[in-house]
């Protein structure tokens, strides 16, 4: 399926946001995560199934003022 | 003499008491090392983070985190760039998993050319984030109005804009941060945004404003690390100006040198 992954197109086989994540080597990364806008806790990513077109955030620390 | 000693009076925000009364940012600096060495000179208990995408390829977010996470107590994350209700209380959301705390610098953009905050999509905000354990520290503007408005969503800390963000121009409206620090003279009030210099902020803490947060006037200075320090001291002087009563103004002058006994006097 295709997804958009912060912003730029992304062809996937993973099923859930926690398969994505690990697919793309984020397993032990310090990020956070939203599907279609919406945050989605890390205890509830292996039961976001992704969807072909959904928008998919993988988000981190940066330095902010 | 007596009062030389750094004080010892604290800043309490949300039950946290720390003693400097500068909270950092961690962007614009000119490269990593120079921004740990500006944290340090800083005296700073609280810098401001943000979050953005990830690179999968660089993970310099990862990179960034390492660097930071140990150097002070408390780190703020904020909301910047968020232009809605929706994004910033989701950007709250993901801010408080990412850097596991209930803290959260609230900003909710209403205008590009000032980045003066949308005030009532602010107090949206506020109020869904109070209402869920987020302890907010609302960017704002001097409006009383929108102050009370925040406090009844929940705020228990206001930081009024000094001037437009990154514009270094200092106090702007010292009239106006006057009347609110007078209104709510319970409520800590953090000037944030707009100070440029040192006696920018020496300035709010002599009119009893209990903190300052700034990122560019020191980021962005020539010597970032002695700018760090430089505001560290003139906050403090600030602070230890205001507790000692500064004198009022006044329009005529009046001789600080007793006249009484001059010599020649009567002549």
């Amino acid at each position: 399926m295709n997804i958009i992954l912060n912003g730029e197109p992304l062809e996937t086989t993973s099923e859930t946001l926690a398969e994505l994540l690990l697919s793309l080597d984020y397993a032990d990364s310090h990020i956070v995560t939203a599907v279609n806008s919406e945050f989605v806790p890390h205890t509830q990513r292996s039961g976001v199934t992704l969807n072909d077109g959904d928008r998919v955030e993988i988000i981190a620390p940066m330095a902010g003022g | 003499m007596e009062n030389a000693e750094p004080l010892s009076d604290t800043l309490t925000v949300y039950g946290t008491q720390v003693k400097s009364r500068l909270l950092l940012g961690t962007a614009l600096y000119p490269s990593p090392q120079i921004m740990l060495d500006a944290i340090k000179a800083s005296g700073t208990e609280i810098l401001t983070v943000s979050l953005r995408r990830e690179s999968s390829a660089e993970k310099s977010g990862q990179a960034f985190w390492e660097l930071i996470k140990d150097t002070v107590a408390r780190v703020l994350p904020n909301t910047a760039g968020c232009r809605s209700v929706k994004e910033a209380v989701n950007t709250a959301y993901m801010a408080r998993e990412l850097f596991d705390t209930a803290w959260v610098k609230l900003e909710v953009i209403g205008e590009d050319d000032t980045l003066q905050p949308d005030v009532f999509a602010l107090v949206e905000a506020a109020r869904v984030l109070c209402s869920d354990g987020f302890q907010v520290f609302p960017y704002t503007t001097d409006d009383l109005g929108v102050a009370d408005q925040l406090l009844n969503a929940g705020c228990e800390v206001l930081m009024p804009l000094g001037a437009p963000i990154g514009s270094g121009r200092g106090l702007n409206n010292p009239f106006a941060l006057r009347t609110l620090r007078a209104h709510y003279p319970d409520v800590p009030l953090i000037i944030d945004a707009g100070i440029g210099k040192p006696s920018h902020a020496c300035e709010a803490l002599e009119m009893g404003y209990d903190a300052i947060l700034l990122n560019t006037a020191v980021a962005k200075a020539g010597d970032p690390v002695s700018m760090a320090a430089a505001f560290a001291m003139a906050i403090e002087a600030g602070r230890l100006a205001q507790q000692a009563s500064p004198i009022l103004a006044r329009d005529m002058a009046a001789p600080s040198t007793p006249v009484i006994g001059t010599p020649f006097w009567s002549e």
